[in-house]
């Protein structure tokens, strides 16, 4: 008989802190699948962000730093110009990634930083308990916008994907979502193309994710509200699509 | 015997780095310490080191942090505002005990205030960041010592896990003097926390989140504490002129101090014993130094450039011993030698 599924040996095999329904638990596991496949655990450094994910590092057997909020990618600019050698992984959110940092991801992309970006964008703010983030949706819920976001006042959600491919340097751009089996497969194939690629020291990889916060939605975890929600509200504003792979223009 | 040169100070920082080992440097466009960016962008690459320019001081500050975690030896340099912007890190990089160097330039302020020398960041070197740390403060007055507490500042740096910072200021930055550059640094020590790929060993990790109040956050300050309790212990440095048998003492550091030398010497010529305690590292303040000498001194006179800083570390050094007068100029203004010299014969 043969294994068909096994706990990725690259991460720690210890309980998450993530909600019930929460996207990072399946972001993590199709890293630690990527980092299995691939054999890369003991040569890559996490930049863990301010957010949900701040201990993103204590899920895999790799060395990792913890960074101030939005500045994940100044820090692991630093790393990756020190250890040339060394495949550094910046995993942010959207209030880290497009809010305070915005500078920090725009100029590192922007200087084609030999970087793998796990960007999740859950179109809140989670740890601080559900207020209006750069991607909240227009008429959303939260708790700095309770009668929904009002977009004459606070603008439009930022559609992160759009932005990087603006960019000269940038490798390779990707934007996908874990609403059921298939987009997770490919959401998968995408992290593992990002790392490949930083394997074989390319450069900046931007991979974003939309994915389910069902705590700061205020949606049950166990039904697919939030799922659906992701398809049904996030998917037509921010489009899944390829937007940039270097890799194969050069193959071609 | 080596060779005296002529350099500018900021040159002489950047070479110093260089002679340190520096590996990484990362620095924002700001004035009046431009040209040691523009001194290493050529020269540490040279060496195989790795220069950026960063988008912003913050962006600087972090990717420090970055090198720091990588375990070389790492610097960025900036003047009072650019400071300012990187409280938030250099927090951070206490919290996480990664070291690094820091040289501020300072400048005129508040606010844009002006690209001239001054003294005005003093609270901010000493006093800086949110949360309870400290970093090495030093404060050099001429251009060999830009040189020297460069090179100082990476090897504390480096013993404590602190950061630590060159407090210059927008005239040392710019005039040049004759210097001998100091030996290279051969040598930097091994680091057990660099993050340099978990192969064949636990991970490791760097973080400033401590959770869980009494066992972590507040057993971790303990620790911090205990720590900079040695670099108290070991690392205090000042200065003395003329102070043994002086009834009046000026308290001066960096160029203010030269300043005041200048005027314990006039008053000396005019028959009024002065005398000059020069703080070096303004953290560890040298308060015991002081307050010994708080003890057979008529009243002290804290002559900065700046509207009254390091007076308040002077004050609290001498435990009331000693009347503390303050003389000061700030925005470019430096404190004048006739003033001082009338000040203190206002005492007699
Ligand atoms: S608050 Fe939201 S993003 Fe944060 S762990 Fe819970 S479900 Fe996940």
């Amino acid at each position: 008989m043969s294994k068909i599924y096994e706990f990725p040996k690259s991460m720690n095999n210890v309980p998450t802190h993530y909600c019930t329904g929460c996207a990072h638990g399946i972001v993590h596991k199709l890293i630690g699948q990527c980092m299995d496949e691939l054999k890369i655990v003991e040569n890559t450094i996490v930049v863990a962000p301010v957010g949900c994910a701040v201990l993103v590092y204590k899920y895999f057997k790799a060395d990792g730093i913890e960074s101030p909020h939005g500045r994940a990618q100044a820090v692991a600019t630093g790393i990756t110009r020190v250890h040339k050698d060394k495949i550094v992984m910046s995993y942010q959110g959207d209030g880290d990634l497009l809010a305070i940092g915005t500078a920090e991801t725009l100029h590192a992309a922007n200087r084609g930083e030999k970087m793998v970006v796990i960007f999740v964008n859950n179109a809140i703010y989670g740890m601080t308990g559900g207020q209006m983030a750069p991607t909240t949706m227009a008429k959303q819920v939260t708790s700095t916008t309770p009668n929904g976001r009002d977009t004459d006042e606070t603008g439009h959600p930022i559609r992160g994907c759009e932005l990087i491919n603006s960019l000269e340097k940038p490798y390779y751009i990707e934007r996908c979502s874990i609403h059921d089996i298939k987009h997770i497969n490919k959401t998968k194939e995408a992290i593992k193309k990002a790392f490949e690629y930083q394997k074989e020291g390319k450069g900046y990889c931007f991979v974003e994710i939309l994915g389910m916060c069902p705590t700061n939605w205020g949606m049950d975890p166990y039904s697919r509200t939030a799922i659906n929600w992701v398809k049904d509200e996030m998917v037509p504003y921010f489009p899944l699509k390829l937007f940039r792979d270097k890799g194969v223009r050069t193959n071609a | 015997m080596k060779k005296k040169i002529l350099m500018r100070g900021n040159e002489a920082v950047g070479e110093a780095a260089l002679l340190a080992g520096c590996k990484a440097y990362f620095g924002y466009p700001i004035t009046p310490q431009n040209e040691i960016p523009e001194y290493l962008s050529t020269r540490l690459p040279e060496r195989g080191g790795v220069f950026l320019q960063a988008e912003s001081e913050i962006g600087a500050i972090n990717m420090v942090m970055g090198a720091a975690a990588a375990g070389v030896r790492t610097m960025t340099t900036t003047s009072s505002p650019g400071m300012t912007l990187k409280q938030e890190s250099i927090s951070y990089l206490a919290g996480n005990e990664l070291p690094c160097v820091i040289v501020n330039m300072v400048r005129g302020g508040p606010g844009l205030g002006n690209i001239s020398g001054a003294q005005s960041d003093y609270f901010q070197a000493t006093r800086s960041g949110h949360g309870d740390f400290r970093s090495i403060v030093l404060a050099p007055e001429n251009v060999q010592e830009l040189a020297d507490h460069t090179i100082k500042a990476f090897e504390l740096s480096d013993k404590y896990r602190m950061i630590a910072i060159v407090l210059g200021d927008g005239y040392l930055a710019q005039m040049s003097e004759p210097l001998v550059l100091p030996d290279p640094v051969k040598s930097a020590p091994e680091r057990s926390y660099a993050l340099t790929g978990a192969k064949g060993r636990e991970q490791r990790i760097i973080a400033s989140l401590r959770l869980i109040p009494e066992t972590s956050l507040d057993a971790h300050n303990h620790d911090l504490q205990k720590k900079y309790a040695e670099v108290k212990k070991n690392e205090v440095l000042f200065d003395t002129y003329k102070t043994d048998d002086a009834d009046y003492v000026l308290v001066a550091y960096g160029l203010s101090a030269r300043i005041a030398k200048q005027a314990v010497r006039n008053l000396r010529n005019s028959g009024i014993k002065a005398g000059l305690f020069r703080p070096i590292t303004l953290w560890p303040f040298p308060s015991d130094q002081l307050e010994a000498l708080s003890k057979k001194t008529k009243k002290m006179l804290a002559v900065e450039m700046s509207m009254g800083q390091m007076v308040e570390d002077v004050k609290l050094s001498v435990k009331g011993n000693v009347e503390v007068d303050f003389y000061g100029r700030t925005g470019g203004m430096l404190p004048e030698i006739d003033k001082i010299v009338e000040r203190v014969k206002s005492y007699e």
